[in-house]
C-alpha cells in the first residue's frame, strides 16, 4: 500500500488544481445496413447493459403546413402496437425485460431510446424494431391518441413556461417549419387523420434519415447482426426537411398574453440567430457562459445573485439543422418585471462591447466547459447522446477530440465579436406571460411601442 | 450486485464513505446534513431550505460565491433540501479533489464569519421567487400543500412542504440561521461519501486534514411525532386549471419499514405506466381520465401512498374515484398476478443495475451510499434493499394493499378550475394553503 502524502492545511488561500488528466473518447466503430440505415457502436463495459438509441433525422419541422403536431403525434403512435402486439402487450414485453423506453422529438428528429441489462439486448433491439419500423398504426388507437393529445394541449394553456414557448416560437418564425413546437396546434390536431400518420410513417420514418446508436456492454458485429434481423424490411429512403432561406417575421417587439393575477411573469426575451454548423459555433458557447450560460454568468449573478427577481435566468443559443433562436429564459416576480426586462437587455448590450467581457470572465467560461469535459461521457446513456449529436449534425468523429482544443482557442475579442455579430438588440422580441394590468405600465416605459397583447389559446 | 465501500468514522463523528471507481477522471463529493424541514417548528417552516441557500453564498475563508472556483475548475454542483436531510454535492476532475473538500470543509467549519443581513435578504427573496416559480404559479401547484396539511395534525413535521409558507419565510431572521447552523451543520450531524477516481488512502488523508479539526456539537435526536386519519377527509382547492384533479392518499409504513416496498410496487402495478390496472381502465379503455399516476412517498418517520388521475372533458371526479376504489378492492381481495409480480421483480432489479452507472449528482453513487448511511446507519444495505423488492409475493403486497389502503381512513383532493367548486368531490371542504 502507497503511503499517502502528508497534507497540509491552508485556508489563506484555494488549492491549486492538478494537471488535467487527459481523457481519450472511445472510438465509434460504424456500418450501414443494405437498407441504408446506419448502425454506430461504442464499447462502454463499466455496468452491464446496454443503450439503444434509433434517431430518425426527421421532427417537428417535417410537419406540412396544416398539419402541424403531425410528427409528434406519429412518434407518439409508435409504440402503440406491433404485429400480434397490442399496445398494451408492447409496453408488458418492454417490462418483462426490466427495459426502459422513451421517445423523444424535437424540431429536427425524433427518437426512440430504450436501455436495458446488455444480456437481454437482443429482445429490447427487436422491441425497437417493432417500434418504429413496424408500428401497427390502428385508426382505433389513433382516436385515443389524438384525444389524450387535445386534452394535453387544453392543459397547457395554463401553464405559464409552454404558453410561452408556444408563442415565443410562432412570434419568431411564423410559417417557417420551426413556427411551432412540435406539440403542434388544436386545429390541427382535429383535422388530422390516422393516413396523415401512415403517410408521414411511410414517408419520413425511414432507414435512409435513421442511425441506430448502441453503447454498452456489446461487440459492435453483434449489434449489426441482431440490427440486421430485427429491422429486416424496413426499406426506402426520404426527403430532407426544406427551409433553408424561407423568409421569417418581423416580430413585434413586446408582446403581452394576459395571466390575471400571476405572481410571476415567465419571460422570452431573443430573436432567430443562428445554425448549428456555424464555423463560430464554439465562440458562441464560450461567450454564451459569460453572457447567460452557466449559474456565474452575468444575467444570473445580476437578476438572481444581485436583485432577487427570480429563482433563476439562463440564455441560450438552440443551436438546429438550420438557423435557431438566441434566448433569454427567466421567469421574474410580477412587482420587477420591467426593471428585469432593462436589466436583461443591458446585459446582452454589455457582453457585444459596452463591458467587453474580460480575459477573467472567459477563463472561468472555458475552463467550466473544458475541464470537466470527461463527466459527460460516464454513462452509456450519455455517450450514446453524445454520438447522436454527429448522427444529427453530420459532425465529423474527431469532433470530441477537438472540442477542448478548440473551446481554449477561443479569445476574448472573438467572443464578443461572435456575440456583437449574432445578437441584435434591436431586433430582441420580448415575450411576457403575465399580469397584464400589472405589468403595462412599467413596460410601456421600455420605449418598445404599444404592447400587442395576444390570448394563451392563440395558437 | 454489489456497491462497494469502505467506511470510516473521525473522532469527531463525521462518517467517511469511499468508493472506487476509475471509469472516468472525476470524483463525486456528497455531503449529507441529517437535517430537513422535518426538523422545523410551525411559524418557522422553509427554514431548512432558506438555509441550504445561504450554503452558497460563501464562508470564512472565500468570503465570495461558492461555485466560481469549483465551474473554474470543471466541476458540476448543486444542493437539495427534502422533509429528512439536506445534501451537497460537486462533481469534479479527479485533479479537483482537494479543492472541493477545502470548499465544503470551509462552510462546514466557517459559515457564520461571512455571513450577511444583505445576503440573508437576497436569498430570502430568491426562494420566494423560486416557490412563485414552481408552487404558486404552476397549475396543481399547490396540491402538496395542501394534501400534507390535511394528512399530517399541524404539530408533525411532515404537515407543511420544505419550501415553507411565505409568512414564515419572511419572519426567518439572520439569528435564527445561527442557532440552526450550530445545532444542526457539523460533522457529528453529517455524512460524507466521495466515489470515483479516488486513491482511498490519499483520499482519506485529505478528508482527516480538513474534516478533522471541526469540533462536532451535540448529536441531535430523532424527531418523534404520529399520525391517524379516522375517517376520511375531503378537501377541494380552486386552481387556474382546465381539468379537475382528484388525489387520493394515504397514511403507510416509513422508509424500509415493513410493507413499504409492496406499496411501491402496488403504486406501480396498480397506476404507473400502461401496463397498469388503473390506467387500463382509466385512460384505455373507459377513457374517463387523461392521465393517472401512484407513488408510495416513504419518509422517516412515515410515509403517505398517493394516486392522482385528471378527468378527462365531460366526466366527472366521483367518477373516477369510483373505479379507483373498486381496483383496490380487487387487488386488497385477490392480489396480483404472478405476471405483475414477476414484471415487478424484474424491473426493480434492472432499477437497481441502473442506478450503478453514474458516480455523483443526485441519486448517483456517493448520493445511495449516504442514503443508506443516514437512513439506517448502514452503507451496506444496497443489496439489502433490492432483496425487499425481490422478496415480495402476491400475498404480502395483497395484504399491504388491504392494510394501508383502506378506502374508509384516506385525503380526498379535488384540484378544480375557479369558481366552479361544483366539480370537487361531493361534501368537500376548502383547504386553506399559504
Amino acid at each position: 500500500m502507497r503511503v499517502p502524502a502528508a497534507v497540509s492545511v491552508n485556508r489563506d488561500r484555494l488549492p491549486d488544481v492538478g494537471p488535467a488528466t487527459t481523457f481519450v473518447f472511445p472510438a465509434i466503430a460504424k456500418s450501414t445496413l443494405e437498407n441504408g440505415m446506419r448502425v454506430w457502436t461504442v464499447r462502454h463495459t463499466q455496468v452491464p447493459l446496454v443503450s439503444f438509441m434509433l434517431l430518425v433525422r426527421r421532427g417537428s419541422a417535417a410537419d406540412p403546413a396544416g398539419k402541424e403536431g403531425l410528427a409528434a403525434m406519429t412518434a407518439d403512435m409508435l409504440d402503440e402496437g406491433s404485429g400480434g402486439r397490442s399496445s398494451i402487450e408492447m409496453h408488458e414485453a418492454l417490462a418483462r425485460i426490466g427495459a426502459q423506453f422513451d421517445t423523444d422529438i424535437g424540431p429536427d428528429a425524433t427518437l426512440a431510446s430504450v436501455t436495458a441489462l446488455s444480456r437481454v439486448a437482443d429482445r429490447a433491439l427487436g422491441l425497437v424494431a417493432d417500434i418504429v419500423a413496424r408500428p401497427s398504426l390502428t385508426e382505433a388507437d389513433f382516436t385515443r391518441v389524438r384525444q389524450l393529445r387535445l386534452h394535453r394541449l387544453t392543459q397547457l394553456r395554463d401553464n405559464p413556461s409552454a404558453v410561452a414557448d408556444r408563442i415565443f416560437m410562432r412570434m419568431l418564425y411564423g410559417s417557417h417549419p420551426y413556427g411551432h413546437t412540435p406539440t403542434g396546434t388544436e386545429p390541427a390536431l382535429r383535422a388530422m387523420t390516422i393516413d396523415d400518420v401512415r403517410a408521414f410513417h411511410a414517408h419520413d420514418i425511414r432507414p435512409s434519415a435513421a442511425t441506430l446508436v448502441a453503447v454498452g456492454d456489446c461487440e459492435h458485429e453483434d449489434i449489426v447482426r441482431l440490427a440486421r434481423d430485427a429491422f429486416a424490411g424496413w426499406e426506402g429512403t426520404s426527403d430532407e426537411v426544406p427551409g433553408e432561406g424561407m423568409p421569417l417575421p418581423d416580430p413585434p417587439r413586446l408582446t403581452i398574453v394576459p395571466r390575471r393575477g400571476a405572481p410571476q411573469s415567465e419571460l422570452r426575451i431573443g430573436h432567430v440567430a443562428v445554425a448549428r454548423h456555424t464555423p463560430d459555433y464554439h465562440a458562441l458557447i464560450a461567450g454564451n457562459m459569460v453572457l447567460g450560460g452557466q449559474f456565474v454568468s452575468r444575467m444570473n449573478l445580476n437578476l438572481r445573485e444581485h436583485r432577487g427577481f427570480t429563482y433563476g435566468a439562463r440564455t441560450a443559443f438552440d443551436f438546429r439543422r438550420l438557423a435557431g433562436p438566441f434566448a433569454l429564459q427567466v421567469s421574474v416576480q410580477t412587482s420587477a418585471t420591467a426593471e428585469a426586462i432593462r436589466e436583461a437587455i443591458g446585459e446582452i448590450d454589455g457582453v457585444r462591447g459596452s463591458r467587453p467581457i474580460t480575459s477573467e470572465e472567459l477563463a472561468l467560461g472555458v475552463a467550466a466547459l473544458t475541464r470537466g469535459y470527461a463527466r459527460n461521457f460516464e454513462t452509456a446513456e450519455q455517450i450514446a447522446r453524445s454520438v447522436m449529436q454527429l448522427a444529427l449534425y453530420d459532425l465529423p468523429d474527431d469532433y470530441f477530440a477537438e472540442f477542448v482544443p478548440r473551446i481554449e482557442q477561443v479569445t476574448p475579442e472573438t467572443a464578443g465579436r461572435v456575440l456583437a455579430q449574432h445578437i441584435h438588440p434591436d431586433h430582441l422580441a420580448t415575450l411576457i406571460v403575465g399580469d397584464l394590468d400589472a405589468v403595462a405600465p412599467g413596460v410601456r416605459e421600455l420605449g418598445f411601442g404599444e404592447p400587442i397583447v395576444l390570448a394563451a389559446d392563440t395558437f | 450486485m454489489k456497491l462497494s465501500f469502505t467506511k470510516h468514522t473521525l473522532a469527531n463523528g463525521l462518517d467517511v464513505l469511499l468508493h472506487e471507481d476509475h471509469a472516468c477522471p472525476i470524483v463525486a463529493v456528497n455531503l449529507w446534513y441529517h437535517v430537513g424541514s422535518k426538523n422545523e417548528t410551525p411559524g418557522r417552516t422553509g427554514f431548512a431550505h432558506l438555509f441550504e441557500h445561504l450554503m452558497f453564498e460563501g464562508s470564512q475563508h472565500h468570503d465570495r460565491g461558492y461555485f466560481q472556483p469549483l465551474q473554474g475548475a470543471g466541476a458540476t454542483l448543486n444542493g437539495s433540501t427534502n422533509a429528512d436531510r439536506t445534501n451537497y454535492w460537486e462533481v469534479v476532475p479527479s485533479n479537483a479533489l482537494e479543492l472541493a473538500l477545502w470548499m465544503e470543509s470551509d462552510r462546514m467549519g466557517f459559515l457564520l464569519p461571512a455571513l450577511s443581513e444583505a445576503k440573508f435578504t437576497n436569498q430570502r427573496d430568491v426562494v420566494l421567487n423560486e416557490r412563485r416559480q414552481n408552487y404558486e404559479n404552476r397549475p396543481y401547484g399547490l396540491a402538496g400543500m395542501a394534501m400534507l396539511s390535511a394528512l399530517f395534525p399541524p404539530d408533525h413535521p411532515y404537515h407543511w412542504v420544505t419550501i415553507g409558507e411565505i409568512a414564515d419565510l419572511h419572519a426567518a431572521r439572520l439569528e435564527d440561521v445561527h442557532a440552526f447552523f450550530r445545532r444542526y451543520y457539523h460533522p457529528a450531524n453529517a455524512s460524507l461519501a466521495l466515489a470515483g477516481d479516488i486513491d482511498p488512502e490519499q483520499a482519506l488523508a485529505l478528508v482527516s486534514a480538513y474534516f478533522e479539526p471541526i469540533e462536532a456539537a451535540e448529536r441531535v435526536a430523532p424527531v418523534v411525532a404520529h399520525a391517524a386519519l379516522h375517517g376520511e377527509t375531503r378537501i377541494l382547492l380552486e386552481d387556474r386549471v382546465e381539468l379537475p384533479r382528484l388525489y387520493m392518499a394515504w397514511l403507510t409504513p416509513a422508509m424500509f419499514a415493513e410493507g413499504d416496498a409492496d406499496l411501491d410496487l402496488a403504486a406501480d402495478l396498480l397506476a404507473n405506466g400502461k401496463t397498469s390496472r388503473l390506467y387500463r381502465r382509466l385512460v384505455f379503455e373507459e377513457r374517463i381520465a387523461t392521465d393517472i399516476s401512484a407513488s408510495q412517498n416513504s419518509r422517516e418517520i412515515g410515509g403517505f401512498m398517493q394516486i392522482t388521475a385528471t378527468a378527462a372533458p365531460g366526466h366527472a371526479l366521483p367518477e373516477l374515484e369510483a373505479v379507483i376504489v373498486e381496483e383496490l378492492a380487487k387487488v386488497a381481495a385477490e392480489g396480483p398476478t404472478e405476471d405483475e409480480i414477476e414484471r415487478g421483480r424484474v424491473q426493480a432489479e434492472s432499477q437497481f443495475v441502473f442506478r450503478l452507472q453514474t458516480v455523483g449528482g443526485f441519486g448517483g453513487k456517493s448520493d445511495q451510499l449516504n442514503a443508506y448511511n443516514v437512513f439506517i446507519g448502514d452503507p451496506a444495505y444496497f443489496d439489502h434493499d433490492l432483496e425487499r423488492y425481490c422478496s415480495v409475493t402476491a400475498d404480502s403486497l395483497r395484504r399491504g394493499v388491504a392494510r394501508w389502503l383502506d378506502p374508509a381512513n384516506r385525503v380526498t383532493l379535488s384540484v378544480v378550475p375557479q369558481n366552479r367548486i361544483e366539480l370537487a368531490m361531493p361534501d368537500s371542504t376548502p383547504a386553506v394553503v399559504s
